[in-house]
């Protein structure tokens, strides 16, 4: 690696301040993918700014869930129904192992801590984080299936996001220079369901996808990533679950291969049926069926 | 820069670079050399080592980050030799049998190893695999070591060996 300065930062405040002072200058978290590259020298920064121990990034907290039976009361609409299932709010910092084995996510989104349970493998998770993953969005990622899926808000120390907007294809997204992710929050699904197919030598995702219904059973998402240049959504799967949510919705379909990448681990084609039958296992997880 | 961290229950302060690898630190500083460097690339796990007791690939770790932590290494398993024991001469005294660690006697008695090169690491994961899972199905042994490789294909006896150790573990708990 190229020679850098270290930081170890005090605050956010004090992270987006490093950052300001020195345009070369990039955020270390849990450093999985950051530090590899710049082994490769692919990136060379002069300033490493270590967020990783930051207490105010390591919550997790569910918030807005409504108890007892009342609380439906007048709720006819489906925002105020998902409203009442709460939010999930997870900070940048929290690590996937954290994640995986924390009681509140396991209860709220089981999905989610199921997702970050799969990525890579126990010494990544011990180290990588939520922050981290999503502000590199590489294609392969997991999370953000999850946060595009659930509709998910990200949060940054300057504004809020929705996932929606916030993944702009391959390692793009909509953050400013310098900005930083202080968290994500995560609306509770009424159901939701991540299935993956891991290239064998590299662990990566080929095709994950995430199946989640959201504030009623009409309002499905299926989020892809892994089978694409960027994690998307596939509407077609989406309308035909919302109005049967069954395996054999997804039968006859699958996503055109042109959105799909082609190379030496896959055709365009091999990933659109990949994506279909992890799309189908993803529900028949959900439905109790023979995937 | 100055780095404070403890490794195998000794606290040291160090002169490091920023850039200077945690595995780095360990081999050539504290001359810890039982965590050996595989690929370099986060992918073999022959450099695994414990950070706050859970595992971690110290090739892909700075030194820098490790500030305030614990760190075991392969040589901090073994329980100290007996206190009355006369002074080894040997600069790198083999433990005695009876004073290794369950999983590295269950390594050596399954021969769940044919080079050794990826044995340290593949110890260390199997130490936090069985924190979690003290009676690990086939399933739960091969996501646990999902992130060490073998390249003398001998996965058959190391899971052999994780079972093995998880039984004496579990039998010296009683």
């Amino acid at each position: 690696m190229q020679a850098f300065d270290y930081h170890r930062a005090s605050s956010v405040a004090d992270a987006a301040a490093q950052l300001a002072a020195d345009e070369q200058a990039k955020l270390l978290a849990g450093g999985m993918t950051l530090l590899p590259t710049m082994k490769l020298r692919l990136a060379m920064p002069t300033l490493l700014v270590d967020i990783a121990g930051l207490p105010e990034l390591r919550r997790i907290e569910l918030a807005g869930a409504a108890h007892g039976a009342g609380a439906g009361a007048g709720a006819g609409k489906a925002t105020a129904a998902a409203d009442a299932r709460g939010t999930l709010a997870v900070g940048a910092g929290v690590r996937h192992a954290e994640v995986a084995g924390d009681a509140t996510v396991r209860a709220a989104i089981p999905a989610l801590a199921q997702l970050a349970g799969s990525i890579g493998d126990p010494q990544v998770r011990h180290r990588g984080t939520l922050g981290g993953s999503i502000a590199n969005n590489d294609p392969s990622a997991d999370y953000p299936a999850a946060l595009l899926a659930l509709g998910a808000t990200v949060r940054t120390d300057r504004r809020e996001i929705a996932a929606a907007d916030f993944f702009q294809g391959m390692f793009q997204t909509a953050l400013e220079p310098n900005e930083i992710v202080v968290g994500v929050r995560f609306p509770v699904p009424r159901r939701a369901a991540y299935a993956k197919f891991c290239n064998p030598a590299s662990g990566y995702a080929m095709a994950g996808v995430f199946v989640a219904t959201v504030a009623d059973d009409a309002d499905v998402r299926v989020a892809v990533t892994g089978a694409g240049a960027g994690v998307f959504r596939w509407t077609e799967a989406e309308r035909a679950l919302a109005t049967r949510f069954s395996v054999s919705a997804l039968a006859s379909l699958a996503p055109a291969a042109d959105a799909m990448v082609s190379d030496m681990h896959g055709s365009a084609e091999y990933r659109a049926n990949l994506t279909r039958v992890m799309a189908t296992r993803a529900v028949a997880s959900l439905t109790g069926e023979q995937a | 820069m100055r780095v404070e961290l403890e490794v195998n229950g000794e606290r040291h302060t160090a002169d490091v670079e920023p850039r200077t690898l945690l595995v780095e630190l360990l081999r050539e500083q504290l001359g810890l050399t039982g965590t050996h460097v595989g690929c370099d690339t986060s992918q073999c796990g022959c450099c695994t080592v414990l950070l706050d007791g859970e595992s971690v690939k110290s090739c892909t770790m700075l030194a820098a980050q490790a500030q305030g932590a614990q760190v075991t290494t392969i040589e901090g398993l073994a329980r100290p030799a007996l206190a009355d024991a006369p002074p080894s001469q040997d600069p790198n005294p083999v433990p005695p049998v009876e004073a290794l660690h369950p999983v590295q006697l269950a390594f050596a008695a399954c021969h769940g190893l044919q080079c050794g090169f990826c044995t340290p690491g593949m110890i260390m994961a199997t130490v936090d695999l069985l924190k979690q899972h003290p009676d690990p199905d086939d399933a739960q042994i091969r996501e646990g070591l999902a992130g060490n490789l073998c390249r003398c294909t001998g996965y058959v006896n190391i899971a052999e060996a994780v079972k093995t150790a998880a039984r004496l573990m579990r039998e010296s708990a009683r």
